[in-house]
C-alpha cells in the first residue's frame, strides 16, 4: 500500500505543481477556475487514452514513439508558456491597473487562459498516464492485495492534490501587484524545467546525442528522487545529474523567455507613451 | 511575427525533429522482465560506446526502466518492449531498476 501512495503521489505532484502555479498566475480571471478544471478534465481522459494506446505508442517510430510523444507535449506547453508570459508582459501594466481597479476582477487575462489550460491538460495526461497504468496493473493482476494498493493509490492522489493546493495557496498569499513579478519569473522557469525534460527524452530515444555527457553530479547533496527534489524538478526542472543538452536548452529557453518578454514590455509601454492605449477586453 | 507564429514555428521544428529520426547503428542489449526481476541483472558493456538497451516486460503489469545515470525513464506496458538509447559510458557500474517494483527489479551495466 505504501509504495502505491509513493508512486501516485509522486507523480500527482508534478501535475500537481504546474496547476496550482497556473490557478495562481490566472487568480481572479474571470472564468479561470472552469479553465483549469477542464484542463484538469481534458488531461485526465487524454491520460486514460494515452495509457490505452501506450504500446502502440511505445513501438511507434522504431520504438522511441514514447519519447517523441513526451518530447512533444512538454514542447506544446513550453510554447504555450513562453506565449503566455510575453502576451502577460505586454499587457501586465494594464491588467495591474485594471486589478486595482476592478479588484480581483480581471477581463482581459482571458485571452492567455486558454494556453495555460492546454498546459494544465499536457501536464495531468503526461504525469496522468503513468499512473493510469500503474492502476490498470493493478487491477488486472487482481488478488486480494489489489484493493489495498488502490487505496494507498487513492491516499498518494490526496496527498498530491494537496501539495499543489499548497503552492496555490503559497503563491496566492503573495500581494497581487507582487504577484505578476513572482508568476511570471515561475512560470519561466517552469517552462525550461519542461524543455531540458523534452531534451533528455530526445537523447534517450537517440534522435540527438549531442551533449550527452553528465554535466554535474549533486545527488548527493539533494538527491531529486527525495520529496525536496521532486517538488523543485516539477517547480523549476531541477535535476542531480543533468546532460550537458539539457543545461544548454535550459539557460536557452530562460533566456529567450525572459528576453522576449522585455522586448514586449518595452514596445507597449513605449507605445503607450504615444498614444492612450486601446481598451481591451 | 506574433507570438502564436512563433509558437507554431516553434512547434513545427518539433515536428520537422520527429520527421528526422533514424535508427543508429548500434550494438543493443536485451532484458526480459518476469516476475519483476530482470534477466539478465548484470550487463557487461564497452566503455565510450553509446549502445541501446530493450527491455521486454513479460510481466502482467506496468513497469518503468529507470536509471539514475545517465537518467533513463521508459515506461513498458504489460507485454511490450522498450528501448532506450545509452550515452557512451565511463569505466564503473551503473545501475538500473524497475520503478514500480524497486525491492525486486534491481540490476546493472558494468561498463569496462
Amino acid at each position: 500500500m505504501l509504495g502505491a501512495l509513493i508512486i501516485v503521489f509522486r507523480e500527482a505532484i508534478e501535475a500537481g505543481i504546474i496547476v496550482g502555479v497556473v490557478m495562481a498566475v490566472t487568480k481572479g480571471v474571470r472564468g479561470s477556475r472552469l479553465t483549469a478544471g477542464a484542463g484538469v478534465v481534458a488531461g485526465v481522459l487524454g491520460a486514460c487514452l494515452v495509457a490505452a494506446f501506450a504500446g502502440a505508442i511505445a513501438d511507434a517510430l522504431n520504438g522511441v514513439g514514447q519519447e517523441l510523444f513526451n518530447a512533444s507535449i512538454l514542447s506544446l506547453a513550453v510554447c504555450m508558456l513562453a506565449w503566455h508570459n510575453i502576451w502577460m508582459a505586454s499587457h501586465g501594466r494594464q491588467l495591474a491597473a485594471e486589478a486595482r481597479r476592478l479588484g480581483q476582477e480581471v477581463r482581459s487575462g482571458a485571452r492567455s487562459l486558454a494556453a495555460l489550460a492546454i498546459v494544465v491538460a499536457v501536464a495531468v495526461m503526461r504525469e496522468g498516464s503513468e499512473v493510469v497504468l500503474f492502476l490498470y496493473g493493478l487491477v488486472a493482476a487482481g488478488g486480494t492485495t489489489a484493493r489495498d494498493l488502490l487505496i494507498g493509490s487513492l491516499l498518494g492522489l490526496a496527498a498530491g492534490v494537496a501539495v499543489s493546493a499548497a503552492t496555490y495557496f503559497g503563491l496566492a498569499t503573495i500581494p497581487a501587484r507582487r504577484l505578476f513579478a513572482v508568476t511570471s519569473a515561475l512560470i519561466a522557469l517552469l517552462a525550461a524545467g519542461l524543455a531540458s525534460q523534452a531534451a533528455s527524452f530526445l537523447q534517450q530515444a537517440g534522435v540527438v546525442t549531442i551533449g550527452s555527457q553528465t554535466a554535474w553530479d549533486t545527488s548527493a547533496i539533494l538527491s531529486d528522487a527525495s520529496l525536496f527534489g521532486r517538488v523543485l524538478h516539477a517547480l523549476v526542472g531541477y535535476a542531480d545529474q543533468p546532460s550537458v543538452l539539457q543545461v544548454v536548452v535550459y539557460a536557452a529557453t530562460l533566456t529567450a523567455i525572459l528576453t522576449l518578454s522585455k522586448t514586449f514590455a518595452a514596445r507597449s509601454s513605449s507605445r503607450r507613451t504615444e498614444a492612450p492605449a486601446p481598451q481591451l477586453g | 511575427m506574433t507570438p502564436m507564429l512563433r509558437a507554431a514555428i516553434a512547434a513545427a521544428f518539433v515536428v520537422a525533429s520527429i520527421g528526422a529520426v533514424r535508427a543508429e547503428d548500434l550494438a543493443t542489449y536485451s532484458i526480459t522482465l518476469k516476475n519483476h526481476r530482470f534477466t539478465p541483472a548484470e550487463i557487461h558493456v564497452p566503455s565510450g560506446k553509446a549502445f541501446f538497451v530493450s527491455v521486454k516486460n513479460l510481466d502482467d503489469t506496468a513497469d518503468e526502466f529507470e536509471m539514475h545515470n545517465p537518467a533513463i525513464e521508459k515506461m513498458i506496458p504489460p507485454g511490450e518492449e522498450g528501448k532506450a538509447r545509452i550515452r557512451p559510458l565511463g569505466p564503473g557500474r551503473f545501475p538500473f531498476f524497475g520503478d514500480f517494483h524497486q525491492d525486486t527489479a534491481q540490476g546493472a551495466f558494468v561498463s569496462e
